[in-house]
């Protein structure tokens, strides 16, 4: 009966199949570590997102008048109120936390050398329409912060020149930040972002099953077809799809369940930090939701600390490094531009940092603290040792990318196994 | 001309390329140019919605204030296009103080377009007595605070009244000159306006010439 129900679908539509080739028969590198838990989580947190999102828009208000009200109904009077909007907030902010951990695993790891350059760029098409995405959810609350925030960022496009102010009318919707801002925020916010970010995601998924997914060794599991010994190849039986045109070395499991039983077991460790954080913690001291958002925005009042959510800081902080308005922006998006040309600017062929050479590892160790300084410096008070700090932090930034561009040329490189290793 | 086969080795049926060449070329450029001047066209509507409504014109219209209760080194706040506006009384002595600093300053003379025309001089004002600004600084839109009685002097040296933004730091003369070294790149707008009577000034607009 079932198996008649099946057979009828799978007639119509190629349900099995697309589910065989990207979920069950997909070939996984068996070495895959704690690392690749972080994609996994971060389609989960979309999915709360969404679901939560949906739920809030059912009492949220988008109006000026409305807005920070009908977020106190939300918090008081609704029915589990308080706890989908913790659920959407405490969201925004793991999610940052989970794509940063993937960006840094695909640093370590080389996983966006050649061929996956283009799935790095999905990857950082999703990083920058996430930021648009959280930075006018955060807007929508109509706090002090919310409202000041909005000011800070959409000035930025007052910079550009000739163009930059009228620009900044045009977005605004008005002379000043107002209801307009905010009710096309709020459009931009459920409906707008939220598709483009699904298709990228999509994209994104498209394009690792076609040029399979890396792992901490860097060693391709699909092999030239016809290079590989019989018993050379996975005994597994994975979706024709990939053996038809490749032959597929004994390093890889299938993705169901061996993947899957993986994820899952990092889910539930991942939800119970994410309950504590919800539960107990949700403005997380002031870093998740800041205090000044708990005042209604005033436009004649300026906070006397005006920053952005945590996951902005870094880029913040490279903002105000430099001491010129339209410099600041341009190095802002230039720290986020050179992430992205990463495939273009390493011309290493060894991808996994096991196998590079030794600075190689301190350079990005380095960048990474670098980034978390960064982020410290923009999200704290100014002080004057901070301005020279902030400068020097920003030119180590992108002096990883100078000296990966110079030593990745000549790189004394380790062996790579010709094999996955333990 | 035409040049039709219909040998199916032929590479261009192979190839799923059109046939009969010219009408297919003229199909395609005729109904690109026809669509892409759709896309203009459609794009109007969806791109001309974002700008202010005729309701936020209304808002933003001018304002006029009564300033004959402002007291000689008083700042009063009114609110035009939403935006804090400044008007300070300035005493004499303020008024000769302010070119003291002048080789603090980014751009004492006011060369960056900051003003209308009228105020293009060295006290960036109508009338030197009151001081008009929009209270907004010019780096990324906080409102600076006023800083009086020599509270001023911690930020600048020898200066003692100023405007000291509370975000990044910039801070502003009397006159709403720009100190060097700090964020913001320029001085103080100073919105246009008139004075309608010696204690009637309109903000918004300036005076017929």
């Amino acid at each position: 009966m079932f198996k008649n129900l099946l057979d009828w679908i799978e007639y119509r539509i190629p349900m099995m199949r697309v589910a065989n080739m990207h979920a069950i028969q997909y070939p996984a590198p068996k070495n895959m570590n704690f690392w690749y838990i972080f994609g996994f989580l971060a389609t989960i947190v979309l999915v709360n997102q969404i679901v939560t999102g949906i739920w809030l828009t059912m009492s949220f208000e988008p109006s000026a008048e409305r807005a920070f009200a009908s977020v106190e109904y939300i918090m008081r009077d609704v029915q589990y109120g308080s706890i989908l909007r913790y659920m959407h907030s405490t969201g925004a902010s793991f999610f940052f936390i989970v794509v940063y951990l993937h960006m840094f695993r695909g640093m370590m790891y080389g996983s966006y050398q050649k061929p996956r350059e283009l799935l790095w760029l999905f990857g950082m098409f999703i990083y920058l329409a996430l930021m648009a995405e959280a930075f006018m959810g955060y807007v929508l609350p109509w706090g002090q912060m919310s409202y000041w925030g909005a000011q800070v960022i959409v000035s930025l496009f007052s910079a550009i020149p000739v163009v930059g102010p009228d620009l900044v009318i045009w977005i605004q919707g008005d002379y000043v930040i107002s209801g307009a801002t905010l009710n096309r925020f709020f459009a931009l916010h459920v409906i707008a972002l939220p598709l483009v970010i699904v298709i990228l995601v999509f994209l994104h998924i498209v394009a690792l099953h076609e040029v399979g997914s890396n792992n901490p060794d860097g060693v391709e599991v699909k092999r030239k077809k016809g290079s590989l010994k019989e018993e050379e190849k996975t005994k597994f039986e994975m979706h024709e799809y990939y053996t038809k045109k490749y032959d597929i070395i004994d390093d890889v499991v299938p993705f169901f369940p061996h993947i899957v039983l993986k994820d899952l077991v990092a889910f539930c460790v991942f939800l119970a930090l994410f309950c504590y954080v919800m539960f107990f913690m949700p403005e997380m001291g002031g870093y998740f939701l800041e205090k000044p958002n708990f005042e209604i925005a005033n436009p004649l009042k300026t906070p006397e600390h005006i920053f952005p959510v945590w996951y902005f800081t870094p880029f913040y902080a490279i903002l105000k490094a430099v001491p010129d308005k339209l410099g600041g922006v341009i190095a802002m998006f230039a720290a986020i531009i050179a992430l992205a040309v990463l495939p273009w600017i390493d011309r290493g062929k060894v991808k996994s940092w096991r196998y590079r050479c030794g600075f190689h590892k301190w350079n990005l160790i380095i960048f990474a603290i670098v980034f978390v300084f960064l982020g410290y410096l923009g999200g704290t008070p100014q002080e004057n040792w901070k301005i020279t700090a902030s400068q020097i932090a920003t030119i180590m930034y992108f002096g990883f990318f100078v000296l990966l561009f110079i030593y990745s040329k000549n790189e004394k490189t380790k062996p790579v196994p010709e094999r996955i290793t333990k | 001309m035409s040049n039709v086969s219909v040998d199916a080795t032929d590479s261009s049926i192979n190839e799923n390329q059109p046939q009969d060449n010219p009408r297919r070329r003229f199909l395609t450029i005729a109904t690109s140019v026809v669509g892409a001047v759709g896309v203009v066209g459609a794009a109007v509507p969806f791109i001309g919605s974002w700008q202010p409504s005729e309701k936020a014109k209304a808002a933003g219209a001018d304002v006029q204030i009564d300033i004959s209760k402002v007291e000689p080194g008083q700042l009063i706040r009114v609110i035009w296009r939403s935006k804090p506006v400044w008007v300070v009384r300035r005493t004499p002595e303020l008024l000769a103080s302010l070119k003291n600093h002048e080789d603090q300053l980014k751009d004492p003379n006011s060369e960056v377009e900051q003003q209308p025309a009228f105020a293009q001089n060295s006290y960036r004002s109508l009338k030197e007595e009151y001081l008009i600004l929009v209270g907004i600084c010019t780096h990324l839109g906080c409102s600076p605070q006023h800083l009086t009685d020599g509270a001023f002097a911690q930020y600048a040296e020898g200066v003692s009244e100023g405007f000291f933004c509370p975000c990044h730091g910039s801070k502003f003369d009397m006159a709403g000159r720009v100190f060097e070294s700090v964020p913001a790149p320029s001085n103080l707008v100073v919105p246009p306006y008139q004075f309608v009577d010696d204690n009637t000034v309109i903000i918004g607009s300036e005076a017929e010439a």
